[in-house]
C-alpha cells in the first residue's frame, strides 16, 4: 500500500549561523489514505513545523517529502489547512467564506452548468453539516469561536482536498465546545474520506481523534514514538474513561514530561515563601 | 438598617467604562464650546489689543465681508483643489507601491529605507527646488503637498498590508490561490479598512501643508489669504482662515468616517 504522505529523513533549520535552531531532524513517517494521524509533544518539538512543511508553507532543507507520490514544492489545493484562528475573511459572509475557493482559477477551470450547481449544492451541504444553516449570511465576527472554526473547516473541505491539515484548530475553544468539535471532525473524517493530520498540545484530544498518535520530542524536533490507538473506529465520549484510553494517556503524558525540559525548582519556591526573620 | 442605595452605574472616572451617547455628545459640545467661550471672554475683557486678539464677532464679520466683498468661495475651492489633487496624486502612487512593499520582502528592502530617509527631509525645504524644477504654476503647489504626504503614505500603506494576518494568506495558499489571487483577493481586501483610515489621516496632513504650498507665488487660496492678512495686520482674517481650514478638515474627516461605516459594515456592529 502506497503512503498518501511519505516523509524520509526530513530536516529543517530555522535561522542562520549561530542563531540557527534545528526544528526537525531526520523525520521518517508514512501517512496512509483516509488515516487520522495526530501529533503531540512538548512545545518546540516541531509538530507545527512538520505540519506546515507538509502543507508547503515551510520549506525543508533536507530529506524527502512526497504527497500522492509527488515531491512537495509549495502549497497546493490538495492539502487544505485549518489554523487556530484569524484565518477567516471578515469582509465576507459565512457562505462566501465557505465558497471562497470558487473564486480561484484552479477550481473553476471548467465552468459547466452542472459543475457550478454541484459546487453550490456542496456549499449548502457543508453549511448544514457544520450546523451553520441559520448563519450563512452572518459575518464571521458575529459568530462564537467554535462556530468560526466550523466555518474554517467547511471552507477547507469545500474543494474536496485529499488531505486536511489541522494546526491546533480547537486550541482556543472552551472544553464543552471542543467535545462537540471532536465528534464533528470524526464524523467529517468518516463521510468525506479525507486523510487528516492533526496537531494538538492536548493528549486526550490526540488519542480521542487519532487512529495513530505521533509523539514528538524537542531539541532537535524528532519523532519519539508512534502509538496505535486501541479504540474502535466509531468513537464516543465515554471511551475517554476506558482503562486502555487512560493508560495510553498516562504513558504519553509521562513521555512528554520527560522531554519537555521544564523543571520547577521547588526548593527555591519554598525559600521565596518563607517569612524573613 | 442599611440605607438602600441607588445603583449609579460606573462613575465618571471608571476606566474604559462605556458612556451613553447623550453624555458623549454633551461632553463633545462642551469641549467645543468651552474654548469658544474662553476666547469670547478674553476678547470681551480687552486684555489684549484688538489688533492682536479679535473677538468671535469680529471674525464672524470678517468671514461675511470675505464672502461678500472678496473671493471667499474662490479661495476655498482653489485650496480644496490643491489639497485634494496633491493628496490624490500621492494616493494613486503610494497605494500600489505600499502594497508591493508590504507584500514582497525584496521590494521592502529596496524601497523602505530610502523612503524612511526621504520622509525626514522637511517638505518646506523643497520649495526652492520645486520652483526651479516645476516653476510657479499650479502644479508646483500640488507638488509641495505631494512631497509632504507621499512618503508617509507609502510607509503607512505598507504597514497596513503587513498587518494582514498570516493565517488569512496561508489559508488562501492551501486552497490553491495563485500569487496574483492572494494579492488581489486577500491582501488588498483585508487591508481595505486600514487603507481608508490611512487615506483619511494623510488627508489631514495634506491640509497642514496647504499654507506652505501657497507660499509659492500664489495669489489665491486660504493659505495665501492667511499669509496676506499678516502683512496687513488683519488678525481677524487670520483667525477666520485658520478656523475655516479646521472646519473643512472636520467635514472631510466625517465624510471618510461615513464612507468607512458604509463600506465595511462588519466592523460597525453594535
Amino acid at each position: 500500500m502506497n503512503a498518501k504522505i511519505s516523509i524520509r529523513g526530513l530536516t529543517k533549520t530555522f535561522g542562520e549561523g549561530a542563531a540557527a535552531v534545528q526544528a526537525l531532524a531526520g523525520i521518517d513517517l508514512d501517512i496512509f489514505d483516509n488515516e487520522f494521524v495526530t501529533f503531540v509533544g512538548a512545545s518546540g518539538c516541531g509538530k507545527s513545523t512538520l505540519l506546515r512543511t507538509i502543507g508547503g508553507l515551510e520549506w525543508h532543507d533536507g530529506g524527502e517529502l512526497a504527497v500522492s507520490g509527488h515531491s512537495v514544492a509549495g502549497p497546493g489545493a490538495d492539502r487544505a489547512m485549518v489554523f487556530q484562528h484569524y484565518s477567516l475573511y471578515p469582509w465576507l459572509s459565512v457562505m462566501d467564506n465557505i465558497k471562497w475557493c470558487r473564486r480561484l482559477k484552479v477550481h473553476t477551470a471548467e465552468r459547466t452548468m452542472s459543475d457550478v450547481e454541484a459546487a453550490s449544492g456542496r456549499a449548502d451541504a457543508l453549511l448544514r453539516l457544520m450546523g451553520l444553516a441559520h448563519a450563512g449570511d452572518a459575518y464571521p465576527n458575529q459568530l462564537s469561536g467554535g462556530m468560526q472554526q466550523r466555518v474554517a473547516i467547511a471552507r477547507a473541505l469545500m474543494p474536496k482536498p485529499e488531505i486536511l491539515l489541522m494546526d491546533e484548530p480547537f486550541g482556543a475553544l472552551d472544553a464543552q465546545t471542543r467535545e462537540v468539535m471532536h465528534d464533528l471532525i470524526r464524523h467529517v473524517h468518516k463521510i468525506e474520506k479525507t486523510t487528516i493530520a492533526f496537531v494538538t498540545h492536548d493528549v486526550e484530544e490526540a488519542i480521542y481523534l487519532g487512529n495513530r498518535v505521533v509523539l514528538m520530542a524537542p531539541r532537535p524536533g524528532r519523532i519519539a514514538q508512534i502509538y496505535d490507538v486501541p479504540l474502535p473506529a466509531q468513537r464516543d465520549q465515554d471511551m475517554k474513561h476506558a482503562p486502555e484510553f487512560l493508560a495510553l494517556k498516562k504513558e504519553i503524558l509521562a513521555r512528554i514530561r520527560e522531554t519537555s525540559g521544564m523543571k520547577t525548582d521547588f526548593e527555591l519556591l519554598e525559600k521565596l515563601n518563607q517569612p524573613t526573620s | 438598617m442599611a440605607v438602600p442605595q441607588r445603583n449609579m452605574g460606573p462613575g465618571f472616572w471608571a476606566i474604559r467604562a462605556p458612556i451613553s451617547s447623550r453624555r458623549y455628545w454633551l461632553l463633545a459640545l462642551v469641549g467645543l464650546l468651552l474654548p469658544l467661550g474662553l476666547w469670547w471672554g478674553v476678547a470681551a475683557l480687552e486684555l489684549m489689543d484688538k489688533v492682536f486678539m479679535p473677538s468671535p464677532a469680529d471674525v464672524a464679520r470678517r468671514l461675511v465681508t470675505w464672502a461678500t466683498e472678496d473671493e471667499l468661495l474662490g479661495d476655498v475651492s482653489i485650496s480644496v483643489y490643491r489639497v485634494v489633487a496633491g493628496w490624490a496624486l500621492s494616493a494613486v502612487i503610494a497605494v500600489p507601491l505600499g502594497l508591493m512593499i508590504g507584500t514582497w520582502r525584496p521590494v521592502q528592502a529596496l524601497l523602505e529605507p530610502l523612503t524612511d530617509f526621504i520622509r525626514y527631509m522637511p517638505a518646506v525645504a523643497f520649495i526652492p527646488l520645486v520652483m526651479l524644477w516645476i516653476g510657479i504654476e499650479e502644479s508646483s503647489k500640488i507638488a509641495i503637498i505631494f512631497i509632504g504626504t507621499f512618503f508617509q503614505m507609502v510607509l503607512m500603506v505598507a504597514e497596513d498590508v503587513r498587518r494582514v494576518p498570516a493565517a488569512q494568506v496561508e489559508a488562501a495558499q492551501t486552497l490553491g490561490a495563485s500569487r496574483g489571487e492572494i494579492v488581489e483577493q486577500v491582501l488588498l481586501q483585508s487591508a481595505k479598512p486600514a487603507l481608508l483610515d490611512t487615506l483619511r489621516i494623510t488627508m489631514g496632513w495634506a491640509w497642514t501643508y496647504l499654507v506652505v504650498a501657497e507660499l509659492v507665488a500664489a495669489n489665491s487660496g486660504l493659505g495665501y489669504s492667511i499669509l496676506k492678512a499678516q502683512r496687513f495686520m488683519q488678525t481677524d482674517k487670520i483667525f477666520a482662515g485658520i478656523l475655516l481650514i479646521g472646519a473643512i478638515g472636520l467635514v472631510i474627516d466625517q465624510l471618510f468616517r461615513a464612507m468607512h461605516r458604509k463600506s465595511f459594515p462588519w466592523l460597525h456592529f453594535k
